[in-house]
């Protein structure tokens, strides 16, 4: 874990100074089975591109025993209820093409692996895609129907229940050949310091992860457990939600979700994460 | 009568003088990261420099743990603990760093409390909107004197 700034700025303060014993509150150690049979890795060797960080761990580790076990069990995840309305609307038809999911993608399961490769440079597009996109270029292209509202209930139910049937897979976005220039962009946005606190994902995600921000443990940002139930909120979260009231607090003029900024940084920090599991829905405080 | 237009003239010209001597966020002189000379001439209140610790654009302890206050709950741990801070620092370096952290430390992660230009997408507050118009630092001059003597008070020896 790169404690080094924070030791070094530490030190300058004063070489007398004791940090507190809960200074270094890394992630747990307690490990994820969902349904006693969906093995999930919540902590693997960083990938090779990141350069400060050598191990990587889900936001699940750094959350308590409480939230950690409602995940663990379907049953228990509040996530699922709007997991399962998606599933209705999997087969429902709608738009001018008398067309639903099913039409073209048959049972849902066989949408396994998708998740864990996107953002994705869709050739077809000539752009790096979000499974957002994916999913309203399918509503609008293929079936006739209206798009979703980006961060809307339908889009991020959707999204989960893609999600939850690639639980368990590797994380893996392509982040070279067509996709680098975006990723590069996405690199850029994460270590740019905004808005009037001047903060940047790296500031508190990869700089302070495992530290408290007042009453907050901070993670590692890494976005493999999305979309998220979070408890404050009790309903599932899309990533570019989550990016926008993150930059939103460093007082910033946030970017627009679905827009190319957020889906560079997302495919940038989704690269952050190559090698965790897939776990959407997950559940979060 | 006469007196009492005179005192009130006095009064007026004693606030012009006091209100001229704030100094703009621009015009803070910081020599090797410290600010030499109060922002606004008023000694800093440390009753209201305490509760700034916890609250509003200050939230100190968000960051930093500061056992005086150990009656609010949650104190961070990014930043380091200010207990015995007025040992180690003077009141000029204080100042410094309360107003503007980077002059000191060069990249560090704490804001700028006394600073009102440089901002990369600057937003409304927490709105998530562009800011528009004249940006007023996160802390007023008077504010920043206030935190200064409250971590003034913090000393262990």
């Amino acid at each position: 874990m790169n404690k080094l700034k924070l030791l070094t700025s530490a030190m300058a303060f004063s070489a007398a100074a004791g940090l507190s014993g809960g200074a270094f509150a890394d992630p747990d150690e307690d490990q994820l089975t969902i349904n006693g049979e969906i093995e999930i890795v919540t902590e693997t060797a960083a990938p090779e591109h990141l350069e400060y960080v050598d191990t990587i761990y889900s936001g699940w580790r750094f959350r308590s025993d409480e939230t950690q076990a409602v995940q663990m069990d379907d049953f228990d995840n509040p996530g699922m209820i709007f997991v399962e309305a998606a599933m209705e609307t999997w087969d429902t038809v709608e738009g001018t093409e008398g067309k639903s999911c099913a039409s073209c993608h048959n049972d849902v399961e066989t949408m396994a692996g998708v998740r864990a490769v996107y953002p994705k440079y869709v050739e077809a597009a000539g752009e790096v895609r979000t499974l957002e996109h994916q999913i309203n270029g399918c509503r609008e292209e293929r079936m006739g129907a209206e798009p979703y509202k980006y961060t809307s209930g339908d889009m991020v139910a959707m999204v989960g229940l893609i999600s939850m049937v690639s639980r368990g897979l590797p994380v893996n976005v392509q982040i070279d050949g067509p996709a680098q220039s975006t990723w590069e962009k996405g690199k850029e946005i994460y270590y740019t310091r905004y808005g009037q606190l001047e903060l940047s994902c790296a500031n508190c995600h990869e700089d302070n992860y495992g530290n408290m921000i007042r009453a907050d443990h901070l993670s590692q940002g890494q976005i493999n457990g999305f979309p998220t139930y979070r408890l404050k909120n009790t309903k599932l979260n899309s990533v570019h939600a989550r990016f926008k009231g993150c930059v939103r607090d460093t007082m910033a003029h946030t970017f627009k979700p679905g827009g190319p900024e957020f889906t560079a940084l997302e495919l940038y920090v989704a690269s952050r994460g190559n090698g965790l599991s897939v776990e959407g829905p997950s559940v979060r405080n | 009568m006469r007196n009492l237009v005179t005192g009130a003239a006095v009064c007026a010209v004693i606030a012009t003088v006091a209100a001229a001597e704030v100094v703009a966020p621009t015009e803070v002189v910081f020599e090797d990261g410290a600010v030499a000379t109060s922002l606004t001439g008023t000694a800093g209140d440390i009753e209201n420099g305490a509760t700034l610790m916890n609250k509003g654009a200050g939230n100190c302890i968000a960051c930093h743990q500061v056992s005086a206050l150990s009656n609010l709950p949650f104190h961070g741990e990014v930043g380091p603990t200010l207990d015995g801070v007025a040992d180690r620092w003077s009141e000029a370096e204080l100042r410094g760093i309360v107003a503007n952290a980077k002059m000191m430390f060069d990249g560090t992660m704490m804001p700028s409390f006394y600073k009102t230009e440089g901002f990369i997408r600057l937003g409304d507050a927490y709105t998530g909107n562009a800011h528009e118009g004249e940006v007023a630092p996160l802390l007023t001059a008077q504010e920043v004197e206030d935190v200064v003597a409250y971590l003034m008070t913090l000393k262990e020896e």
